[in-house]
């Protein structure tokens, strides 16, 4: 088995584009890119005039809202229920007609006072809400087509998506009977279009980029990898086409394993934890499904518009998710920025090879002041659940030591200053094959096999390079005794070995993972019923020599 | 018709606080009473229409947040007991809540 995925950035050399999950499935079909709203109007100039102009306009969306609302049931009637509410509420209403009587045009009018509640919403630091924008710029939108006259053209059925953000209103305008997908370059899985579309089961994908937007022709979209292939090669196509029989094939019996813990056929344990990129992925699971969380990457942190996150914000979302646990041990990985992960005003500009150069635990010791934040975070976080925290891109045993040297300075002074915290275990992601060939000189408390960028470091070749991703091959035998080796001095030091990489996900490659001797994975969300029921296929009494030679 | 408010206060138990649907519900039951019926985050205000979703939704109250309700008018003591009775209630949709992705 070959493939070519990858964990995180945006583009992959031509022909791949990754965003975030936010509805998983299969789609393959001709890209639609939905036109931004542009349409001109040209003001009368008198205020009476604009003022029932916009009252009309209104009362047409309100109409436009209800007509739908009778057509849908449930929580997609709700939705609409909720813009109908607010588009009825004179707290809109009164202060765009002020704004007429003051000279304004009725659309300049009405975009200033949605504008106002969109940028309020977009501000606001929990996640729902902030979602709410779309739910405002879906009103804006729709009041403003009316005031201009345009025509709103619907997509054809069964078409893939592509748009800035998609309006819920616009969604169940769309007929999805004959499949398609959502491609947003930028939207959020928290948005009332995501809830639709997962429970309409139309695979989506938000955060893609600009990039997606200049897509033409057919495109294949594995939403659960939130990954789209432009211009597919045959091979591609036949790849992506054995995925989707796979997942259909264990769609059914694991539905039924994903709450129960994974065992083997012949009965040996293993232990399933979750990676997530955001706390928001944990909003519709219950902790009950894994063994806890293997990879809580913090990059999302440092991507706002509001600079690098303090002590505070960082805090709190740790403490969210250890809460959510309960018990269960929580991994959270410190920044792993750098390589292909940028962050303005932290990383280093104009490295000539950005995956050999700063990045992960090098950039945190390079920045000690940002690490700091971080730690001192993790330990106060750490009151309030099994909180352990995962040092990325560990190369040599001083790092180790200089990490838990500021951990421990952090947690004395936290102590002292009489603010609740703990020091929690802190172990190393094996993803630099130095580590992996001498995992017995690195004294840590957990280890957590990163097998993407083990799989390009191994290789010697990028995931995000199209002509040599085939060669970055995660069950190249390389990397298989590498993780053997991993996971015998973990048994042989009784110390936790995990792996958190796609392949941890991967129903074909889980088998080989198993034998080499793992017994602890961590997969995203959409994975983990997958990997039980393959988990569940696995017989380890019978030996089969998986990893002594290159397949074909 | 008495001049003085009556007021109220209750926790927002419900998994997802203020959020759309409890906000649109919370709306159209203050609609139903002639009095006007007020919400706030503190004892002392600032006095919010409990009947605009829109300033509903601006407060963005969490679980756990204390909700306070004031309402002056003929059926001021009904309204607000109403209210106080829905946010006891989790807005009567905590089973859904539960079940994870009803956010709405």
């Amino acid at each position: 088995m070959r493939r070519t995925r990858r964990q995180r950035g945006t583009r992959v050399g031509d022909l791949r584009i990754k965003g975030r999950r936010a509805s998983p499935g299969f789609a393959a079909g001709e890209v639609a890119v939905l036109p931004r709203n542009a349409a001109a109007r040209v003001p009368t100039g008198d205020p009476a005039q604009e003022a029932s102009a916009l009252e009309r306009a209104m009362k047409a969306a309100a109409s436009e809202l209800a007509e739908l609302a009778r057509r849908t049931q449930g929580e997609e009637s709700d939705i609409i229920g909720f813009q109908l509410a607010l588009l009825s509420d004179a707290a809109l209403f009164e202060p765009a007609i002020a704004a007429i009587k003051n000279s304004e045009s009725a659309d300049h009018a009405w975009s200033s006072v949605l504008d106002r509640e969109i940028a309020d919403y977009e501000a606001a630091e929990d996640e729902y809400f902030r979602a709410r924008a779309g739910d405002f710029k879906d009103i804006r939108d729709r009041v403003l087509t009316h005031l201009t006259g345009a025509q709103v053209t619907a997509p054809r059925s069964g078409a893939i998506l592509v748009a800035d953000d998609l309006p819920p209103s616009r969604f169940l305008a769309i007929d999805w009977s004959r499949g398609g997908a959502i491609l947003l370059t930028g939207g959020s899985a928290s948005s009332h279009v995501a809830m639709l579309a997962r429970s309409r089961g139309v695979p989506m994908i938000v955060g893609l980029g600009g990039g997606v937007a200049t897509l033409t022709g057919e495109v294949l979209v594995d939403a659960g990898a939130g990954e789209v292939i432009a211009s597919p090669s045959e091979e591609e196509r036949r790849r992506f086409e054995a995925k989707q029989r796979v997942d259909l094939h264990f769609a059914s019996e694991a539905a039924t394993l994903r709450d129960k813990p994974a065992v083997t056929r012949d009965g040996t344990a293993i232990a399933v934890h979750l990676n997530i990129s955001d706390p928001d992925e944990l909003v519709s699971l219950d902790p009950i499904v894994c063994d806890g969380i293997g990879l809580v990457r913090t990059e999302f942190l440092f991507h706002t518009r509001r600079g690098l996150p303090d002590e505070e914000t960082q805090f709190r979302v740790y403490r969210r998710i250890a809460s959510w646990a309960g018990g269960k041990p929580v991994t959270i990985r410190t920044l792993d920025a750098g390589g292909d992960k940028p962050v303005e005003g932290l990383t280093f500009e104009g490295e000539s090879n950005p995956f050999l150069g700063v990045r992960g635990i090098r950039l945190s010791l390079a920045r000690p002041n940002v690490f700091r934040v971080q730690l001192r975070a993790l330990a106060r976080a750490a009151m309030h659940g099994n909180v352990r925290i995962m040092l990325p891109m560990i190369t040599i045993p001083d790092e180790i030591a200089a990490a838990r040297a500021m951990l421990d300075q952090e947690v004395r002074s936290l102590v002292a200053a009489g603010i609740p915290a703990r020091r929690p275990p802190i172990g190393i992601m094996v993803e630099v094959p130095a580590v992996a060939i001498a995992i017995d000189l690195y004294d840590t408390e957990f280890y957590s096999i990163g097998s993407n960028d083990l799989t390009q470091y191994v290789t010697a070749a990028g995931r995000d390079v199209a002509a040599v991703a085939d060669l970055a091959d995660a069950s190249h035998p390389a990397i298989m005794r590498l993780i053997e080796r991993v996971a015998r001095h973990g048994r042989e030091r009784k110390q936790e070995v995990c792996l958190c990489g796609d392949i941890g996900g991967d129903a074909e490659t889980i088998p080989s993972l198993l034998r080499a001797g793992l017994r602890s994975l961590s997969v995203p969300p959409a994975m983990l019923a997958r990997a039980k029921a393959a988990i569940a296929a696995v017989d380890l009494r019978v030996v089969q020599p998986t990893i002594v030679s290159l397949r074909p | 018709m008495s001049n003085s408010f009556v007021v109220a206060s209750a926790k927002l138990t419900n998994a997802v606080g203020l959020h759309a649907r409890p906000s649109v519900k919370l709306t159209q039951l203050a609609k139903s009473f002639a009095s006007d019926l007020e919400v706030a985050l503190a004892p002392d205000g600032p006095w919010l229409d409990a009947k605009s979703p829109v300033k509903i939704m601006r407060v963005k109250a969490s679980r756990g947040t204390v909700l306070h309700f004031r309402a002056r008018g003929a059926d001021a003591a009904a309204a607000v007991a109403s209210a106080i009775q829905l946010v006891e209630r989790r807005f009567d949709e905590e089973d859904e809540a539960a079940a994870g992705n009803a956010r709405g």
